[in-house]
């Protein structure tokens, strides 16, 4: 079988695994009931208000901004270069014709992302570094949270040799890409660095609804986070809890 | 108990260097078989716990959305590691909030995701953080779930707001389902579920109490101010921790609701079936025992006929009250809706303030410099008044309208930070005395730094377990026992009666209509 073939088959397995998983567990965390009122208080006494704090900690990390200041930078500038890095990358599986593509295309986001790898390398660096310099984060450190660092950081460093030192052809890439779409697969260009960035990525594919990755969805359903402080206005109730009235009613 | 010295009050709080292993010897005693059976837990450690442990975590990941999520996104950044008082007490590794968690997840990980059970079966499930489940792990535990007073402090700093609080009562609830609980907290819930308080006081001795107090009061100050049990047909039903009949500083505050009540000529009654505020149900993370706790006071309620529930001063009550009592024990519709179900008395007393319906001589406080301790459960977990951060501003409120000298504490440790006072979450019991002391040491150096530069000289609270808690570990630490006062004993002793010595009103009437 050709690298072609083989990654491709990959990217199939691999984007199954991540829909399926992902999807799996929104449904699981949706499904479940939050059967007491909990938000982290003082919390906001609408859903409007809800909106905006749970924006607050997704856009700009705003309980970690509050904790450690090392961490939030760090972090966060992965993760906005992460961001930046994405919306650079659809040019590759957006048809030219597309309507997105004068977005995508346009010079300001190829420029960010190009360079973003940059502040994703130094954010994951700085993570890293504090895993193993700060005692504290070094003693509840797993091999996996290094190791997944050490994965994206191994995509970013990949990404920036084929951004600045050796070019892959990008128009071959993108019929692969496009190609795989529609199921029809077509030759990949063959470079190492290439393959190898590739191959990363679909590892990190597969691990992210399985591992501690769970967090970007989690976050949304996270009860401390996302509950409205209204709990004296209105009578919160699960369903298995008020299976348990059954016996009050009669009593009454 | 074990010997162990209380640790030395620094100038700023230092995160410490972690060392492990310092705490492990401290064990809570565990419920004897007796006092399982009533709350629904086996007598003792049932056979192949193993597997019931896994399936009680299971069943608990399907009944709460917040233990799933919190089990699946910890990424650990460590932002939590340094926010929790019993690790800067005890420099002790398990203490760290996502250490803790983990002594948990790493169970969830081994047997319930697929990571674990990959890497397991490879042998190296510690590769993930996953980890078997025996006997060693259990007792960790017991041993570090009970070192965490659920206080929420690092749920605030968390980014994705895993609370550790959650986690631990989880964990208390798996393990009460295989028979492993501990004494102080099963002991007193049952108390509460038959006799109506946490102290096991009978009606008549509630009766003795009350009747006590009103002589004092009356010896006191010349005004005949009552303190109602079981009246049927007045308007508020006061719920308020059992401490407060008789404990000291407790009772004090007890003594300022009543006069609060006179004053405003309000109507009002306490119950000796639901003689209790505090729910202990929570800190062993069970919702049928909660439930059945707040269902006294729905009965309570009921009985008497009252139109509003007013509730006193103490921490955790006021969240099981504020956030689930209408939950467990609602819909309300039999009481007046014009006003907050349920009420703090703190809401209670400051709507008065603000309609100048009470007269005080602040100076009669003017012998001490205040400083407000946030208690964990009010700050984090409940709110007072209509805004966000109500709970913050209506206690002190109270206190400045009392009080001409008053001294906050240092921003990081109060309000939404603020630090606990070492007892909460079913710690407050001599068997876990070291915990509690070395876990005072945030909140100790934060007292000690406006004592030292703002003159202070007492410490108010409103948390029965707080000021009991505070009572004890004040000496330990250098202070007096008589540091810790309840918000009310200030309204108490600042509060004019009408018609007593100090009234002055008559006059001053007079005096305006001339
Ligand atoms: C809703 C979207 C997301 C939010 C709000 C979010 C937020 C966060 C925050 C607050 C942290 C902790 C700070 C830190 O140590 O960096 C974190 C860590 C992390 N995030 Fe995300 N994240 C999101 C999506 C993602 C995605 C899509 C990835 C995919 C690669 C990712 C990968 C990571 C990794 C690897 C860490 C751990 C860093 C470490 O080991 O220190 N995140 N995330
Ligand atoms: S809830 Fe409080 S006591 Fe428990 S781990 Fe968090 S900070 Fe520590
Ligand atoms: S702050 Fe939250 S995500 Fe970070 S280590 Fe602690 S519990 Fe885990």
């Amino acid at each position: 079988m050709s690298a072609s073939v083989v990654y491709a088959l990959a990217f199939y397995a691999a984007t199954a695994i991540l829909i399926i998983g992902v999807a799996r567990k929104i449904v699981q965390y949706a499904k479940t009931p939050a059967p007491l009122k909990i938000p982290t208080m003082p919390a906001p006494v609408t859903q409007a208000g809800v909106v905006v704090r749970m924006f607050t900690e997704v856009a700009l990390f705003n309980s970690l901004f509050k904790s450690n200041k090392w961490s939030w930078i760090f972090g966060w500038m992965f993760h906005f270069a992460l961001l930046l890095a994405l919306f650079r990358h659809l040019r590759y599986v957006i048809p030219a014709d597309s309507f997105l593509m004068p977005l995508i295309g346009h010079e300001i986001v190829q420029a960010f992302g190009k360079y973003a790898g940059f502040a994703m390398l130094a954010g994951l660096g700085g993570l890293f570094a504090r895993r193993i310099v700060v005692d504290r984060v070094r003693y509840i450190s797993s091999p996996s949270d290094y190791a997944m660092l050490l994965l994206i950081m191994g995509i970013a460093f990949t990404g920036l040799m084929m951004s600045f030192v050796n070019h892959t052809d990008i128009v071959l890439l993108k019929e692969f890409m496009l190609g795989l779409l529609v199921f029809n697969i077509q030759p990949l260009p063959t470079d190492v660095v290439l393959l190898v960035h590739l191959a990363l990525v679909i590892i990190l594919m597969i691990i992210f609804p399985i591992s501690k990755l769970l967090h970007a969805p989690g976050v949304f359903f996270s009860p401390t986070r996302n509950q409205v402080d209204n709990s004296r206005e209105k009578r919160h109730l699960a369903p298995w809890a008020a299976e348990l009235e059954a016996d009050r009613k009669a009593g009454e | 108990m074990a010997d162990f010295d209380v640790p030395e009050l620094q100038e700023y709080s230092v995160v410490p260097k972690l060392e492990e292993g310092t705490m492990a010897h401290i064990s809570s005693f565990k419920a004897k078989p007796k006092f399982q059976g009533p709350l629904g837990y086996p007598d003792e450690l049932v056979d192949n716990w193993e597997e019931k442990v896994i399936t009680k975590m299971d069943e608990l990941r399907g009944k709460y959305r917040g233990f799933q999520v919190f089990l699946d996104s910890c990424v650990k950044c460590g932002a939590c590691t340094d926010k929790c008082h019993y690790y800067l007490g005890t420099k002790d590794p398990k203490n760290m909030p996502v250490a803790r968690q983990d002594l948990l997840r790493k169970v969830y990980r081994r047997y319930s995701t697929f990571a674990g059970k990959f890497f397991g079966a490879l042998g190296i499930p510690g590769f993930v953080g996953a980890a078997d489940l025996n006997k060693e792990v259990l007792d960790d535990w017991y041993t570090y779930f009970h070192q965490c007073s659920q206080c929420r402090r690092c749920s605030v700093y968390c980014p994705y707001g895993i609370d550790t609080a959650e986690i631990s009562m989880a964990a208390r609830e798996i393990m009460s389902s295989v028979g492993v609980s501990q004494k102080y907290c099963n002991e007193i819930i049952g108390k509460a579920q038959t006799i109506g308080n946490n102290l096991g006081l009978p009606e008549k001795a509630l009766i003795d109490t009350l009747e006590g107090l009103e002589e004092e009061v009356e010896e006191d100050t010349g005004v005949a101010v009552k303190f109602p049990l079981d009246q049927k047909g007045a308007d508020i039903l006061l719920i308020t921790p059992s401490a407060d009949f008789f404990a000291e500083p407790h009772v004090d505050g007890l003594i300022g609701y009543a006069k609060v009540f006179h004053e405003a000529g309000a109507s009002w009654t306490m119950s000796s079936h639901a003689s209790e505020a505090a729910n202990f149900g929570m800190f062993i993370g069970s919702y049928e025992n909660m439930r059945t706790l707040s269902l006294r006071i729905r009965k309570a309620a009921i009985d008497l006929g009252v139109k509003r529930i007013v509730f006193g001063e103490c921490g955790h009550a006021w969240r099981v009250a504020y956030s689930f009592l209408h939950t467990l024990a609602g819909p309300f519709d039999f009481l007046d809706q014009n006003y907050p179900i349920p009420q703090h008395i703190c809401e209670y007393t400051n709507d008065l303030i603000e309609n100048d319906e009470l007269k005080f001589d602040k100076s009669e406080n003017d012998h001490m410099t205040v400083t407000f301790h946030d208690s964990c459960n009010v700050a984090r977990a409940s709110r007072m008044g209509d805004k966000p951060g109500g709970q913050m501003e209506i206690p002190r409120a109270v206190i400045k309208a009392v009080c001409n000298n008053y001294v906050d504490m240092a921003e990081d440790t109060i309000g939404e930070a603020t630090f606990c006072c070492g007892g909460g979450g079913g710690l407050l019991t001599d068997d876990l005395m070291e915990i509690r002391v070395k876990g005072a040491q945030p909140r100790m150096e934060a007292y000690k730094s406006v004592v030292d530069n703002g003159g202070v000289t007492h410490l108010a609270a409103i948390c029965a377990i707080c000021k009991a808690q505070f009572s004890k570990i004040l000496p330990k630490y250098g202070y007096g026992m008589t540091d810790i006062v309840s918000v009310h004993q200030l309204v108490s002793d600042a509060i004019i009666l009408t018609g007593s010595e100090d009234d002055t009103s008559e006059d001053s009437d007079t005096n305006e209509s001339e």
